[in-house]
C-alpha cells in the first residue's frame, strides 16, 4: 500500500519529469567530496539573486519611476512604508554583496581551472551572467535619481559616444534624450525590472545546466569521473543532497550573519555601498566634486581612465572586460588546479588580486598624476596576467621567450615614448620598471626548474 | 555588543573614500551623538521649528513621524511643532517661496532632511560653532567651516558674537592670512556650554531626521543576528552530522 506522498509524486512523475530532475540535479547528482570555503559563492549568489528579486519586487509597490518623484518616492520607502528601510537598505546592500560573492566565484574559477576543458561553455555562460549583472547594477544605480546616479550614468553612457561614427547615435538611442532625463529613467526602470531579470533568470538555469552536464570541477582539478565503483558512482564524489544542501545552508547562515551586519548597523558601508552624494537630488547644474562609480565598477574605470584618448581608454576598458571571457583559450596549460601549477603561476596568480584591488582603489580616487601613473602601470600588470598566462600554457623555447620580451615590453616601451612629455621622464621610467620586473621576472623565470615547473598532479583527490 | 559590532563594521569601511568637503577642517571641533537622549532630540526638534523652519524645510519628513519617534503625542506636536497651520500627518514644508528666497538670499535656503546624510553630523556642528563677526559680508557675519555662506547666524542672540583670530601664515608662494581660532566677543543669552549644547541637540535632531530608521534598526539588527547565530549553530552540527563519514 503506498502513502499518499508517494501516491502524488507517482501521479506528477506519470506528467512531469519531476523526480527525474530532483535526481539529476541534486540527490544524484555526484560532486566532489572536497569543495572548500571558495564553492561556497555560487550557492550564494543564486540566494543574493533570490533576495533581490524579493526585496525588488517590494520596492517595486512604492518606487515611482518618475523625474519628478523617484527621489521623492525613495525616501518615502525609507521613512514612510513599515520596514521599507530593511527592504530598501537589504537591496542596495545586496548589489554590493552580488558582486562580492560573484568576483570570488569568478576567483575560484580562474584558481582551479575550472573554465578549461571541458568546462568552456560553463565559464562562457557565467561571463554573459556577469555582464549582465553589470548592466542590472548600472541601470538599478540610476533609480534612485540622486545626484551620482545621475553623473555616474552620464558618464558611463557617454563611453558608448566614443564609438567611432554611430557613437553619439547610439549614445541618443540609450538615453531617449539629448542628456539624461525622465526618458531614460523609465526605460531604465523597464530593463532593470523585466527584460535584464529575465535574462539573468535564463542564463542561471543555462549556467547551472551546463554545470551538472559535465560535473565540477574541485581544488585538486581531477575528474573525479575517472574513478567509479561498481554502481557508476564517482569514488571521490558524494551525491549534491544531502551533504551539499546541508553544507550550503550552513554557508548560507553565516553569510547572512554577514549581510545584516551590513543592512543593520552599516547601510552606506562608509560610503561605498550608499554615496553621499547620491542623497542629494538629480541635478544636471550640479556636478558632484569626483564622479566615481560604485566600487564594483572601479576596476575597470581605472582601466578607462589609465589611457587620456577617451577613444582608446574606452576601448581598453572594453578589452579588460572582453579578455575574460577568452579565458579558456588563453590559458591551456592542462594542469587546472593552482595546487599543481608552478611557482611562477601562483607569483601571477597574487599579482593579479593585487592588482584588482589597486585597479579599485586608484578608481575611487581623483587622478593625480602619481595616481593616473600608477593606473596605467596596474593596467599593464592586469593585462599582463593574461598574457603571462598564455604564456605558461605549455613549456616555451629559449626563442619564444626571447620573443614574447621583446614584443611585450617593445610595445610597452613603445607606447611610453609617444606619450612621454617634458619634465616626466623620471616617473614614467619609475613607472616602466612595474611591467619591465613584470615580464622579465616571468620570462626568464620560466627557465628555471623551481619556479617554472608544474607539480605532478595525482590520480585522486587528496583530502 | 551593539555598539560594539557597529564600530567593527565601521573600521571595515573606514580606509573609506576621501569625499572632501569644501571649507576649512576644523580638528578642534568634535561632536559625539548619541540617538539614544530623546531629551536631546526633543530640544532639538524644538530648536529646529523655532530658529530654522522659517527658511529650511524638512520635505521628506512628516509632524507625525517625528512625534511618535520622539515621544510627543500628536497634541503636543501640533501646539509646539506646528505654527503655520498645517495637520500632524503632512510633511513638514515651509511658506517662504521661491521668489522670495531668491530676493532676500540669492538662493533658495536648501531642504535639509537629508543634510546629515549628506555632509554628516561634524559639518553640521562645526558649521553652527564658527560664525563669526565679518563686516564686510552682507548679513555682518561669516563661517569658518563654509567660508562665505549666505546664510546670516541666525543663533547669534544666543551664541553673542565671534571674533576671528587671523594669523600670516607662509604656504609656499606667499603669505596669506589664516584663521587660528575665534573668541567670543558680545556675549549672547546662552553661556558657551549652554550654546555648544543647544548644537548638539539640533545637529543629533537632524542626524536623526535624515534616517529616522536609526533610531530602531540597530535594536532590530541585535536581534536578528542573535536569530542567526542560533540558525547558524543547528546549520553547522546538521552539516557535521552528515558530513562525518565522508572520507
Amino acid at each position: 500500500m503506498k502513502s499518499l506522498f508517494e501516491s502524488l509524486i507517482g501521479w506528477i512523475d506519470a506528467r512531469f519529469p519531476l523526480m527525474q530532475l530532483w535526481n539529476d540535479h541534486l540527490a544524484k547528482y555526484y560532486a566532489p567530496k572536497n569543495f572548500n570555503f571558495w564553492y561556497f559563492f555560487g550557492s550564494l549568489a543564486l540566494l543574493v539573486l533570490v533576495i533581490q528579486i524579493v526585496t525588488g519586487i517590494f520596492l517595486t509597490m512604492h518606487y515611482k519611476p518618475d523625474a519628478e518623484l523617484a527621489f521623492a518616492s525613495l525616501e518615502y520607502i525609507r521613512r514612510d512604508v513599515p520596514l521599507g528601510w530593511l527592504i530598501q537598505y537589504m537591496h542596495s546592500t545586496g548589489a554590493s554583496f552580488f558582486f562580492i560573492v560573484v568576483y570570488l566565484h569568478m576567483f575560484r574559477g580562474i584558481m582551479y581551472g575550472s573554465f578549461k576543458a571541458p568546462r568552456e561553455l560553463i565559464w562562457l555562460l557565467g561571463m554573459f551572467l556577469y555582464m549582465t549583472l553589470m548592466a542590472e547594477a548600472f541601470m538599478g544605480y540610476l533609480l534612485p535619481w540622486g545626484n551620482m546616479s545621475y553623473w555616474g550614468a552620464q558618464v558611463i553612457v557617454n563611453l558608448f559616444s566614443t564609438i567611432p561614427w554611430v557613437g553619439p547615435d547610439i549614445a541618443i538611442w540609450l538615453r531617449g534624450d539629448f542628456a539624461i532625463s525622465d526618458a531614460t529613467l523609465t526605460r531604465f526602470f523597464a530593463l532593470h525590472v523585466s527584460a535584464i531579470p529575465l535574462a539573468l533568470l535564463a542564463l542561471v538555469a543555462l549556467h547551472i545546466m551546463a554545470l551538472h552536464e559535465v560535473g565540477s570541477n574541485n581544488p585538486d582539478g581531477i575528474e573525479i569521473k575517472e574513478h567509479k565503483d561498481a554502481d557508476g558512482k564517482p569514488l571521490d564524489g558524494v551525491p549534491f543532497h544531502p551533504y551539499y544542501t546541508v553544507k550550503d545552508i550552513w554557508g548560507s547562515v553565516a553569510f547572512l550573519f554577514l549581510f545584516a551586519l551590513v543592512v543593520f548597523f552599516a547601510p552606506e558601508m562608509g560610503g561605498y555601498f550608499l554615496e553621499p552624494d547620491n542623497f542629494t537630488p538629480a541635478n544636471p547644474l550640479l556636478t558632484p566634486e569626483h564622479i566615481v562609480p560604485v566600487w564594483y565598477f572601479t576596476p575597470f574605470y581605472s582601466v578607462l581612465r589609465a589611457i587620456p584618448d577617451p577613444q582608446f581608454g574606452a576601448l581598453a576598458m572594453l578589452l579588460s572586460i572582453l579578455v575574460l571571457f577568452f579565458l579558456p583559450w588563453i590559458d591551456r596549460n592542462p594542469v587546472r588546479s593552482v595546487r599543481y601549477r608552478s611557482l611562477l603561476y601562483k607569483i601571477n596568480l597574487g599579482v593579479f588580486v593585487v592588482t584588482f584591488a589597486a585597479l579599485g582603489y586608484l578608481g575611487f580616487n581623483p587622478p593625480t598624476p602619481l595616481y593616473s601613473e600608477l593606473a596605467l602601470r596596474f593596467s599593464e600588470w592586469y593585462f599582463l596576467f593574461f598574457i603571462a598566462l598564455w604564456f605558461f600554457s605549455r613549456p616555451r623555447r629559449n626563442m619564444e621567450r626571447l620573443l614574447t620580451l621583446v614584443v611585450v615590453l617593445g610595445l610597452i616601451t613603445l607606447y611610453d615614448v609617444v606619450r612621454m612629455e617634458p619634465g616626466q621622464g623620471m616617473l614614467v621610467f619609475l613607472g616602466w620598471l612595474m611591467p619591465a620586473v613584470f615580464v622579465a621576472v616571468m620570462v626568464f623565470g620560466s627557465g628555471i626548474e623551481k619556479l617554472g615547473r608544474d607539480l605532478p598532479v595525482p590520480d585522486r583527490l587528496t583530502e | 555588543m551593539k555598539r560594539a559590532l557597529f564600530l567593527s563594521v565601521l573600521c571595515l569601511g573606514s580606509a573609506g573614500p576621501a569625499f572632501a568637503a569644501v571649507g576649512a577642517e576644523l580638528p578642534g571641533y568634535q561632536v559625539v551623538i548619541d540617538l539614544n537622549n530623546r531629551a536631546s532630540l526633543q530640544r532639538g526638534a524644538k530648536y529646529f521649528v523655532n530658529y530654522c523652519m522659517g527658511c529650511h524645510s524638512l520635505q521628506y519628513s512628516r509632524y507625525s513621524r517625528v512625534g511618535e519617534d520622539l515621544g510627543l503625542d500628536m497634541q503636543m506636536v501640533a501646539d509646539n511643532l506646528i505654527f503655520n497651520g498645517r495637520r500632524v500627518s503632512e510633511r513638514m514644508e515651509i511658506s517662504m517661496s521661491q521668489d522670495d528666497a531668491e530676493r532676500w538670499f540669492g538662493a533658495k535656503p536648501p531642504d535639509l532632511s537629508m543634510l546629515a546624510r549628506r555632509k554628516g553630523a561634524t559639518y553640521i556642528y562645526q558649521y553652527l560653532m564658527t560664525f563669526y563677526a565679518d563686516e564686510d559680508r552682507p548679513w555682518g557675519v561669516n563661517n569658518w567651516r563654509f567660508p562665505f555662506t549666505t546664510m546670516p547666524h541666525v543663533l547669534w542672540r544666543e551664541q553673542g558674537l565671534q571674533r576671528a583670530e587671523w594669523e600670516e601664515v607662509d604656504n609656499g608662494n606667499g603669505s596669506k592670512p589664516v584663521i587660528t581660532g575665534l573668541t567670543l566677543e558680545t556675549p549672547g543669552l546662552k553661556t558657551p556650554e549652554e550654546y555648544e549644547q543647544l548644537v548638539v541637540d539640533l545637529t543629533s535632531f537632524l542626524v536623526y531626521v535624515s534616517e529616522p530608521a536609526r533610531l530602531t534598526r540597530e535594536s532590530v539588527g541585535t536581534w536578528v543576528l542573535l536569530f542567526l547565530l542560533v540558525l547558524g549553530g543547528f546549520a553547522y552540527f546538521l552539516k557535521r552530522e552528515y558530513w562525518k563519514d565522508v572520507h
